[in-house]
């Protein structure tokens, strides 16, 4: 379970990772939900990978699942759901204000050059 | 337990949905509330910052549950001293936003304000590294909103580049709460503070990779090199009382690293030394030599500001990365400075665009207003670039005598000095050409008249300015108190004893559970 868990969160933080160095709006997106799929996935193991132990404390058991990552990742996906629908809204805003979906500035725009990257 | 401190994160929380829910069609009870609101957090914090400065630790256990259980929240002299700094700054620039109009230029202004201010001080007011991510989030989703504030093309194609790079940031500070966790089994600073020097030295590759990670989050938001991409546009396209109010923003960023790496990983311990010296101060020195050099190349007046804070940043962040009690005092007292002369300089620009309609760097007829914008100008210049008599050259002051027992002593001066005199130049070829060079211009025949900035808006930029020259005047009891502020840092035994045995619900076991 272990090398299932470690190649999951290696295989869609790779993929988050190329899909951000796309520079384009709906690319870089669906990158960033991959990361926080990676992340979510990553601190669910924080807590140690335990199977079929509960956790809450009860009588006669011993062996207990972490429940505080359960919550920090609860916490995790809200937020980063949340941000996602953020950032959708304001990409299309720009795209159909600029017809252009180009995260970076491009050169030939008539502000200044660009800095920003995402 | 007092609940006091909790009081300017609820007040704000409560503000916000009550403007949106009742007021939203109503600019004018908008302002009442919102001005009301920011008043009575100034007091609330001039409060929490008397009652901290004898080196008390106020805590506040949420829900009454002992740390490191429960979140706490906890008040010492630097968190409410950043408080009051905050609700400061917010009074003026809301004072800026409603004479200039600001916030009638699209909707939920004053909302989306006093969630950013709820944001901005629960973040200085934590005691708790998952809780600090969550209010990281509440002050960013209010950015993101105020960012793109009475929308436009430009703002929008900016606001893009920073939720997008910011959502980076989140998710890499959840890789680095997720590594501190599995290390450690805790997330509450003090806790943290007590488990890192347990753990044995042969097991650190975790917590050394989370350290850092740590540190990239911080330094994302503080805009250092190389993490600072985000920054320029964003700012210069930010409504200007938005921006004004992002600079304590990046100063979040600094407080995280002067908390954390002074309490969780002090400079003394072994399994992150090199992190501040051999890393942080070169990337600040560099964050101030290209936020000048920035200053001097800037085609616009917005952007020159950007860059500026950019630079003001470098200094703050060098006189941090010393990582002495004399650095920490130094860089806290320009920390203060930096984000009142940003913040009036990012108003003036505002002024300037009020009065020409646009802030390109070129000579251009004379503008509405401008002997009165030329002179705050002036004084917002001479703040920023380091002159004397205002604040910034006391600060730069500071930092040059902290630095002086440094290994890079040599590089420090070399480039604080020289990084002062590229500013001055780019902040007086800007003045010249903007004020100066205007007089030569002729108008032509069909310019329309600009309207004059209104007085609200004078006044807002002169009480930020009147700030700086208190800051100057009582210099030394400042820093007599950062010095004391620093004292407390690197003696964070009471801090981390207060958080962990206080009493909370349910510390003495009853048998049932």
């Amino acid at each position: 379970m272990e090398l299932l868990v470690a190649s999951a969160i290696g295989i869609m933080t790779t993929g988050g990772i190329y899909l951000l160095l796309r520079l384009r709006t709906f690319p870089v997106i669906l990158g960033i939900s991959l990361l926080t799929y990676a992340v979510n996935v990553f601190l669910f193991a924080s807590g140690r990978l335990t199977t079929g132990a509960p956790p809450v404390l009860r009588d006669d058991i011993t062996a207990y699942a972490d429940p505080l990552p359960q919550a920090l990742v609860l916490t995790a996906i809200v937020i980063s759901f949340g941000m996602t629908a953020v950032v959708v809204m304001i990409g299309l805003g720009a795209f159909l204000g600029s017809n252009d979906d180009h995260v970076d500035d491009q050169p030939d725009l008539p502000e200044d050059p660009a800095e920003g990257q995402s | 337990m007092s609940h006091w401190i909790i009081a300017p994160v609820i007040l704000p929380a409560l503000l916000a949905p009550f403007i949106v829910l009742a007021a939203r069609y109503h600019i004018g009870i908008q302002r009442v509330f919102s001005i009301a609101g920011v008043l009575a957090l100034i007091a609330m914090a001039a409060g929490l910052a008397w009652e901290a400065s004898d080196g008390t630790i106020i805590l506040y256990q949420l829900g009454d549950w002992a740390a490191p259980f429960g979140i706490v929240l906890v008040g010492d002299r630097l968190s409410t001293l950043m408080v009051l700094l905050t609700t400061l700054l917010a009074l003026f620039v809301l004072l800026y936003a409603i004479g200039s109009g600001w916030d009638e230029r699209g909707r939920h202004f004053h909302a989306l304000f006093q969630f950013q201010l709820m944001g901005i001080i629960g973040a200085f007011l934590t005691g708790d590294l998952f809780n600090l991510f969550v209010f990281f989030e509440v002050l960013l989703i209010a950015s993101y909103g105020l960012m793109i504030h009475a929308g436009g093309n430009a703002r929008l194609r900016a606001g893009v580049q920073y939720v997008l790079f910011n959502l980076i940031g989140s998710t890499l500070f959840l890789f680095a709460l997720g590594s501190i966790y599995a290390e450690t089994g805790t997330l509450n600073m003090a806790d943290l503070a007590n488990r890192v020097t347990l753990i044995s030295p042969d097991e650190t590759v975790g917590i050394r990779v989370a350290a850092v990670l740590l540190l990239l989050v911080f330094a994302i938001k503080a805009a250092v090199v190389p993490l600072h991409f985000w920054l320029p546009s964003s700012y210069a396209e930010a409504p200007a009382p938005v921006a004004a109010l992002f600079a304590i923003m990046t100063k979040v960023g600094a407080y995280a690293i002067i908390r954390v790496y002074t309490m969780v990983f002090p400079p003394d311990l072994a399994i992150t030394s090199g992190l501040h010296d051999v890393w942080l101060l070169p990337a600040a020195l560099i964050s101030l030599a290209i936020g000048m050099v920035g200053v001097l190349a800037a085609k616009r007046l917005d952007r020159l500001v950007a860059f500026s804070v950019i630079g003001s940043m470098g200094m703050v962040m060098v006189a941090i990365s010393l990582f002495t009690p004399d650095g920490i005092a130094a860089a806290l007292y320009y920390m203060v400075h930096s984000t009142l002369a940003a913040a009036t300089l990012f108003l003036i620009s505002d002024l300037v665009r009020t009065g020409r309609s646009n802030l390109e760097l070129t000579p251009q007829p004379a503008m509405a207003g401008t002997a009165l914008t030329a002179g705050l100008f002036f004084a917002g210049a001479i703040a920023m670039a380091g002159l004397p008599p205002l604040s910034g050259f006391l600060g730069k002051l500071l930092v040059l005598e902290a630095a002086f027992n440094s290994d890079l002593m040599v590089w420090v001066w070399a480039i604080v000095l020289s990084s002062s005199l590229i500013s001055i130049l780019g902040f007086a070829r800007a003045g010249s050409i903007l004020f100066w060079k205007a007089h030569s211009v002729e108008p032509a025949t069909d310019t329309p008249v600009m309207p004059q900035p209104a007085i609200l808006s004078y006044v807002a930029v002169g009480g930020l300015i009147s700030l700086l020259a208190a800051h100057a005047v009582f210099a030394g009891q400042v820093h007599g108190y950062t010095t004391t502020m620093a004292a407390q840092l690197f003696a964070p035994e009471p801090y981390i004893t207060t958080v962990i045995e206080t009493p909370g619900k349910l510390s003495e076991p009853t048998g049932d559970y």
